[in-house]
């Protein structure tokens, strides 16, 4: 593998291989690739019920509608959160990269923090509004909303969950390939979070002008 | 340097949030966020100002969402049309494909319903 292949760059001794007669893809990649497709999945059980929020968002039965509920005020500091959460997340996938715990250490405790303030925000939303009996319970629009939001904020409460484990795994374990391939899987979850929150404020809290 | 072939032998397929050259990283993020602030702002903005026409606010907002997507999508999850993302690349293709499906289909189907569905006086007259 040294000098007798000098001449024949690995790229082109890569071309000359059928696929078929290529080894298996690295167990980073089948799980990175593998966990791709289920973020994906996930994706289409919230466009599913994006389509019922689109589909039910008028129907208000006479109660509140999203003009008279939503604070747009928060809606910006929660998606604040989560953007910066998602920055900090890079950094310490950065981190995992360099195997440097104590930065891995650091900038997870900044996703933990941003997350558990967007959650927080959202929980207290979330009382607010059933307190003015603006519960789920009391429209097709508040059914579909609570749904939609309510499953985003329980992914997101998951990811804190899977980080405070993985933080334990790294401290008790180290940076095994299983653990570092976790976390991976963990960075890759919480940048999904993103891409659907993203939808949500725009379709749900920007949205509540045009029902 | 000393062993240049398994790095480079990395090039038949890569993990989705995966990058080859480690170098620039913190830059890429440091963009997407860049961005991802500046979308944001500019959907809030839009959707309280007047400066743009009205009818026209909803397709900015949308515009600006499937931007900020495309944002995250490429500068957090590093997915490109590579050769070594090829993979990955047509699972996002299909996922997007049905995602639309479900999405416009519901839309399109309960639209429909709706609109050729008795007016609800009538509909109560008859069960009388």
């Amino acid at each position: 593998m040294s000098s007798t292949n000098a001449l024949t760059s690995p790229v082109d001794r890569e071309d000359q291989i059928a696929i078929s007669e290529r080894g298996p893809a690295s167990r980073e990649v089948v799980a990175g690739f593998g966990f791709w497709l289920f973020l994906l999945s996930d994706i289409v059980i919230f466009g599913a019920l994006f389509a019922a929020y689109a589909v039910l968002a008028g129907r208000t039965a006479g109660g509140p509608d999203g003009l008279e509920l939503f604070d747009k005020g928060n809606v910006l500091i929660e998606t604040m959160c989560l953007l910066a959460s998602s920055f900090t997340c890079g950094l310490c996938s950065l981190a995992i990269e360099r195997r440097n715990a104590p930065l891995t250490y650091l900038w997870a405790a900044f996703t933990f923090a941003l997350g558990a303030v967007f959650i927080g925000m959202e929980i207290t939303e979330f009382i607010h509004m059933i307190g003015e009996d603006a519960g789920p319970d009391r429209s097709a629009f508040l059914s579909a909303f609570f749904t939609l939001v309510g499953t985003h904020g329980l992914h997101v409460t998951v990811g804190l969950c899977w980080f405070a484990v993985m933080m334990a795994q790294v401290a008790t374990l180290g940076f095994r390939d299983a653990v570092v391939r976790r976390l991976l899987c963990l960075t890759l979850f919480w940048h999904a979070l993103d891409i659907v929150w993203v939808g949500v404020f725009t379709i749900v809290y920007l949205g509540a002008h045009y029902v | 340097m000393s062993d240049p072939v398994p790095q480079e032998a990395a090039v038949q397929d890569r993990a989705p949030g995966t990058v080859h050259n480690e170098r620039g990283s913190v830059i890429t993020y440091l963009a997407g966020l860049g961005f991802a602030v500046v979308l944001t702002l500019a959907s809030f903005w839009a959707s309280d100002s007047h400066a743009v026409w009205a009818p026209a606010v909803p397709i900015l907002l949308a515009v600006l969402a499937v931007g900020q997507m495309g944002v995250h999508v490429v500068f957090f999850f590093h997915i490109s049309s590579g050769p070594d993302d090829t993979n990955n690349f047509l699972a996002l293709a299909f996922g997007i494909f049905v995602v639309a499906l479900v999405v416009f289909g519901s839309i399109l189907i309960m639209s429909n319903l709706n609109a050729n569905m008795m007016p609800m006086d009538q509909l109560m007259q008859m069960q009388r």
